[in-house]
């Protein structure tokens, strides 16, 4: 994570924001805060603690991050929660739950929980709730999309959540029926991490090299895992119709085909759809893949995220932080990233992401005031530095 | 002679539960929803929105232009003005007629086909002194231009509806401190639910230049 401290941010974020963060600081000083999750390493919600936890500790406020541990059935059951959370029918059993109950109890006698405040991350660690000092300050942080839940698993949840004193929902959508406060703070990105820090055009053109990616042709890109909920079919029959009429080539880069079957089933249709056409080139990257999407982001001329079902999909965020024009569908937290007309465009249709791509092909400066608005509204929205005064704001008042 | 002192502010967003499918339940629960929820998504969309004015200038307007994608709603609930300073109350009481209006006209209920639900929310506002303080027009002018946007949301719009001053706390320092009542009057004289807080910030700055020329 380098030498990043709170001032590096100055030249990144909005003017006076800094500021705003270290007088607001300044009320919550002599507060401990602690964050608790279920993994050091892997996944958004781990990348982030690793920022935030050194920051808040700069900046006056005790922070701890606490890690529980489980079992094979523990994880295999919070990966079913996972699931049904976000609306997929799940098969729970009454001992998958009892194992969650188990677990977690466990747990929250052996970690030290100490803290004035507190910020509890997923589902997995929810029912440390149970052991809550009387006089903390406890908030439930959901991160997935829990919009459409499977009822008996949320329901399970729900007894524990009920007992924190607030939740934070990353979407209006998410919000649920429940008897404490529901927060909205959005989720955001790192614009100093290896995925969003300025690349040299060496660091570009190098990217592009290893790829065999042209550079006499605008490229279209979509970053996503391989799911078919990102609709990378419908992306290639966009591309396909905008080519037409422009020339350009398409980049479809993303993961998790490796340790997912569905995943590999959809890499293997998108391989076979896009196999007679030379400049379509689909990237199976690694998870640590950073640099080079960020490489890939500020190549692109337009940037895809077609998403039919969508949670927050920060791809937006970043692309529109690297001063690109975004296209993307018109669900979940894309219709909030995305200013319709101003940063971009939301599309309902193939049809739709078609025309807009060959729009914003042919009006460059268009498309150009576009990325720099899109850049201005990331400053403002959807930096960590908005994030940390979001987590401020609740310790001072919650 | 008495400095003046710039204010931040930070807005905690609460999600209260509760959604419209259609413009008769949107209604119905503006009619129910505490007024800090009308707040939110009249006033506090300022605040929001730093540089990018939206289609229209507040979330219910916006929601039935381009969800409901029933634009004569939409520029009807656009057109609600919150100058000269109302009570939220006032500004629930014209929505409301609005769309009742805009109903029986219809006779039949414009639903969200395609497009997103009406999500409730509310808002707590929590004041942040700055530590930046200025004794003069021009260190005011030179602060103005350094301080983060929401100072200026939060003594312009704040302070004019919230707070209930009815004039901004930029005006009422110019006007009682300086003696510079010609430009008090022109600072209030701005309509600032046109701009973004990023334009306002410029126009207030060009009005000040202007004096001091």
């Amino acid at each position: 994570m380098g030498n990043v401290t709170i001032e590096s941010y100055r030249e990144v974020a909005p003017p006076g924001a800094i500021d705003l963060i270290m007088k607001l600081a300044g009320r919550v000083k002599k507060k401990t805060f602690l964050h608790v999750n279920s993994t050091r390493y892997g996944g958004g919600v781990a990348e982030m603690l690793h920022r935030l936890v050194p920051l808040f500790n700069e900046l006056g406020i005790r922070t701890r991050w606490e890690v529980m541990e489980g079992t094979e059935l523990f994880y295999r059951t919070t990966k079913s929660f996972h699931n049904a959370l976000q609306g997929q029918e799940q098969a729970v059993t009454s001992e998958m739950y009892e194992e969650h109950r188990r677990v977690n109890n466990e747990n929250a006698a052996r970690l030290p929980l100490e803290a004035d405040f507190a910020i509890i991350h997923d589902p997995q660690p929810a029912g440390f709730v149970e052991v809550k000092p009387k006089k903390a300050k406890w908030l439930w942080r959901c991160h997935i999309d829990i919009s459409r839940p499977q009822r008996n698993v949320w329901q399970f949840l729900k007894r524990y959540v009920d007992k924190y004193d607030g939740a934070i929902f990353s979407l209006p959508s998410f919000a649920q029926k429940l008897t404490i406060p529901q927060f909205l703070v959005y989720p955001s990105i790192d614009p100093l991490s290896d995925k969003n820090r300025e690349l040299t055009t060496e660091e570009i053109s190098g990217t592009l090299s290893r790829y065999s990616i042209p550079r006499d042709k605008p490229m279209i890109l979509q970053v996503s895992r391989f799911d078919r909920f990102k609709d990378p079919m419908g992306v290639i029959a966009a591309y396909r119709m905008a080519k037409k009429y422009n020339d350009c080539c398409l980049v479809l880069a993303g993961g998790g085909a490796a340790d997912d079957p569905e995943g590999a089933q959809v890499l293997s249709d998108i391989k076979n759809a896009a196999s007679i056409d030379k400049d379509i080139f689909i990237l199976d990257l690694p998870p640590d893949a950073n640099v080079t999407i960020n490489a890939l982001q500020r190549a692109a001329a337009v940037v895809l995220q077609k998403s039919t079902k969508e949670g927050f999909g920060l791809t937006v965020a970043e692309a529109m932080w690297k001063g690109k024009p975004v296209i993307g569908g018109a669900v979940g937290g894309i219709t909030v990233q995305l200013v319709y007309g101003r940063t971009g465009y939301t599309v309902n249709s193939i049809e739709g992401c078609a025309y807009r791509i060959r729009y914003l092909l042919n009006n460059p400066d268009i498309a150009a005031k576009m990325g720099e608005n899109g850049r201005d509204y990331t400053r403002r929205n959807f930096l960590i530095t908005r994030h940390i005064t979001d987590y401020l704001s609740l310790i001072a008042t919650v | 002679m008495k400095e003046f002192e710039f204010t931040g502010c930070i807005e905690i967003k609460e999600l209260l539960g509760r959604k419209a499918d259609n413009e008769l339940q949107f209604m119905e629960i503006i009619e129910e929803v505490p007024s800090d929820c009308i707040y939110y998504h009249t006033h506090s969309y300022f605040l929001r929105h730093f540089y990018l004015a939206g289609q229209y200038p507040n979330d219910f307007a916006n929601w039935a232009a381009i969800q409901v994608r029933d634009r004569v709603l939409g520029e009807k609930l656009g057109a609600v003005t919150l100058l000269p300073p109302k009570s939220i109350e006032d500004v629930r009481a014209e929505i409301i007629d609005i769309v009742d209006d805009h109903l029986s006209e219809i006779k039949m209920v414009p639903a969200v086909v395609y497009g997103e639900p009406f999500y409730f929310m509310k808002s707590r506002i929590i004041e942040v002194p700055l530590g930046v303080k200025t004794k003069d027009l021009a260190g005011f002018v030179k602060a103005l231009e350094k301080v983060h946007a929401s100072a200026v949301y939060n003594h312009i719009f704040e302070a004019r509806l919230r707070v209930k001053k009815g004039k901004s706390d930029f005006a009422i320092w110019f006007d009682e401190v300086l003696g510079l009542h010609g430009l008090a009057g022109k600072i209030e004289k701005i309509d600032c639910y046109m701009y973004s807080l990023e334009g306002l910030r410029e126009k207030i700055i060009s009005l000040c230049g202007e004096e001091m020329r």
